[in-house]
């Protein structure tokens, strides 16, 4: 068995010694409501996902099914950092940063249901889909290709003097890919405004951090780009919050990237088929038990905010109605209509044509004409 | 008008698109100050500034996602591949990333990736490719590929205004060798139009890039000692292809010779050769024969690359095969 067991040791804030430490608590600014909108996103990615589960065990969902399980605050309290404005690209497990952007859960369900109307008409699984006005940017499958990207549209907004931030998420694995490296030195070069998110879960699939770098502290990775990293613990939503705002601001102010490590643990495997076999005997366990983000966050909630456990439970029914009613929308759409899988590869030609085989019998002939006088067969004459 | 070279129409077109539309700008390797390596960006920086004339830490996987992303909130960027043949580091988010923006996400990705490309130029295994091929089999990529200063300027003022992204060849041998007249006024090359560089009767050879100089070169040859009437396609548009126009010549012509400088096997040659095939094979009185360089990589040393790529020799030789059959 792996020797490098993970343990949920609450990861203390720090960085290297170019970070802009200290600056400030963001989250002691947050409103009560503003704290519970919080709870409300991490509570919703949560029975969002377990409903996902549900419609995955009766064959609803067509593809694979990705879960953030204990990594709801990492998720939101980061894309809760942002203004409406700014522009997030999230990652297989940022479906609480998706909602905080205004993805919906009928979105989400139809999208994994592979609906017609789903965000990507059928053409894109999970939570692959984007939407500029909301502010996020769909992601592909090759990990650390959204780094660069994001480079580019932040660079847009430096170059148009726009007042607006870029966030990008990456995995532990991802910052061993060459597009991680080329992105961020390509964006801290010309001080775009953007800051990268490390979420280290602790696998990438199957493979521990231990594996995919020698260096202790992805934080550390800042130093090597010329630009300031914070790490902090990523199952505390409110830390999350303050780590990331930090580097938005900075960002703002025209200060260039930042590197931000969130220390979080992933308690399901890659996908739901993953019966993570990898994992030491009782780490899932020891961490749902001792860390899981959502009931810290209700201690905190009720121990230093005085929220009371009826104004949790009115969340809790918000939520569980709310994906209710999601579900029966979404299972009422149809899936999507063939042909619109050959539309839109192009602005033009708008459409792909079918291959003739696909047409019917006359289109077929239509399609292999003749020369006149070719052969026994002539389609003209045999159809008049 | 005065004449201008290859070069000097991309860097034309270049100037008069980032003259019209502001959201254009380029990013490349050493394309600023230093003007490129072949300086076709020369003069940008100053008449445009470091905002709009970027150069770039040397990352074309950075760059081509970095476009995209611009490209995605309204940029128009003009990405210079130092050679075409780094190109091949940028593949990933070409092809899985780029090519797939619109399809799968709605994400428009209105941007061009231009850089100098081919061989007759000594340049050796990593100056010298041409990769066009990989890159038509992706969908969701446009590719041109120029053979006249013409068409030069018209393709890249197409591209950049084109909403998907186009990948702009230009052949490194063609740069400083040929020369023509601009026409007067906005010149653009609508995307996906061959041109027919040479009309005749007999035989049909369906081309691009350096290698129509050189099936013009094996056409007079034909004219001369064979008495062949020969037609010349220039297909300038690999992706989309002018199907209509390889049918119009192969109908009209009967006989065809495909040629490119590319090697040969999955080369662009094979696809054309089946889409003559499939839609005008009861026209033909002969195969179809392919003259393309050999599958090897293309070596550096004169006496071997001159034998490893199609020469108007081969062209010529193999004309003649497909005339006599």
């Amino acid at each position: 068995m792996p020797t490098d067991r993970r343990t949920p040791r609450r990861a203390a804030t720090s960085g290297p010694a170019t970070a802009a430490r200290g600056a400030g608590k963001p989250s002691a600014a947050l409103s009560g409501e503003q704290r519970l909108d919080l709870y409300y996103w991490m509570r919703l990615t949560r029975t969002l996902e377990e409903r996902l589960v549900a419609l995955y065990r009766q064959t609803k969902v067509v593809g694979g099914l990705f879960r953030s399980l204990g990594q709801e605050a990492d998720a939101v309290g980061s894309a809760y950092a942002l203004e409406r404005r700014d522009v997030l690209s999230p990652l297989i497990r940022n479906l609480g940063s998706m909602l905080v952007k205004g993805a919906t859960p009928v979105e989400i369900l139809k999208q994994y249901m592979a609906k017609g109307d789903s965000p990507t008409r059928g053409r894109e699984l999970n939570i692959h889909f984007g939407d500029t006005e909301r502010g996020f940017i769909g992601q592909i499958s090759p990990l650390g290709d959204m780094v660069p990207v994001m480079a580019g549209v932040t660079l847009s907004f430096k170059m148009r003097g726009e007042d607006r931030v870029g966030l990008v998420y990456v995995g532990d694995g991802a910052t061993s890919t060459g597009p991680f490296h080329e992105g961020i030195n390509f964006a801290a070069v010309q001080r775009c405004p953007l800051v990268v998110v490390v979420e280290n879960n602790g696998y990438a699939y199957s493979t521990p951090t231990s594996k995919q770098t020698a260096a202790t502290r992805f934080v550390d990775k800042a130093i090597g780009y010329g630009i300031p990293g914070e790490r902090t613990d990523g199952n505390d939503v409110l830390a999350v919050y303050d780590v990331t705002r930090r580097a938005v601001d900075r960002a703002r102010r025209g200060e260039g990237v930042s590197l931000v490590e969130l220390m979080t643990y992933r308690r399901k495997g890659h996908a739901e088929h993953d019966n993570q076999s990898y994992v030491p005997d009782g780490e899932i366990e020891q961490w749902e038990r001792e860390n899981d983000p959502i009931t810290r966050y209700i201690a905190r909630l009720r121990d230093e905010f005085d929220v009371t456990e009826d104004e949790i439970s009115a969340i809790d029914d918000r939520v569980r109605r709310e994906v209710d009613e999601a579900t029966d929308v979404a299972e009422r759409s149809g899936p999507p209509a063939a042909l619109d899988g050959l539309v839109g590869i192009y602005a033009d030609p708008p459409s792909e044509k079918p291959l003739w085989y696909r047409e019917g019998q006359d289109a077929a002939v239509a399609a292999h004409e003749r020369a006149e006088g070719w052969g026994t067969f002539n389609a003209s004459k045999a159809s008049s | 008008m005065a004449e201008i070279t290859y070069l000097e129409a991309i860097r034309e077109a270049l100037f008069e698109e980032m003259d019209r539309d502001a959201n254009v700008f380029c990013l490349g390797e050493d394309i600023g100050g230093y003007g490129g390596a072949f300086k076709v960006t020369e003069g940008l920086l100053d008449r445009f500034g470091e905002s709009r004339v970027i150069d770039t830490p040397i990352s074309e996987t950075g760059i081509v996602g970095a476009a995209a992303g611009a490209a995605h909130m309204g940029m128009r960027p003009v990405v210079e591949m130092q050679f075409i043949d780094f190109i091949a580091s940028a593949y990933d988010m070409l092809t899985n990333y780029v090519a797939t923006a619109r399809y799968r996400a709605f994400l428009p990705c209105p941007m061009v990736v231009r850089g100098p490309s081919g061989g007759y130029v000594r340049g050796g295994p990593f100056h010298s490719q041409n990769p066009e091929a990989g890159f038509i089999h992706t969908p969701g990529l446009k590719v041109v590929y120029p053979s006249t200063a013409e068409d030069a300027k018209g393709l890249m003022k197409a591209a950049i205004r084109d909403d998907d992204c186009v990948l702009f060849f230009e052949h490194k041998y063609l740069y400083r060798r040929i020369k023509a007249e601009m026409p007067a006024g906005d010149h653009v090359v609508p995307i996906g139009k061959a041109r027919v560089a040479r009309e005749g009767r007999d035989l049909s050879i369906i081309t691009y890039a350096a290698t129509v100089w050189k099936a013009l070169e094996a056409a007079e040859t034909l004219a001369k000692e064979d008495g062949l009437s020969v037609e010349v396609i220039d297909l300038r548009s690999l992706a989309p292809l002018d199907d209509e126009a390889i049918q119009t010549t192969v109908r009209k012509t009967n006989r065809a010779l495909v040629v490119h400088e590319d090697t040969r096997t999955g080369g662009i040659a094979g696809e054309i050769t089946a889409r003559i095939n499939e839609t005008s094979f009861a026209w033909l009185d002969a195969p179809v024969l392919r003259v393309t360089a050999h599958d090897v990589p293309l070596p550096y040393a004169p006496q071997l690359e001159d034998f490893v790529l199609p020469q108007t020799t081969d062209i010529v030789r193999a004309a003649r095969t497909v005339a006599a059959y």
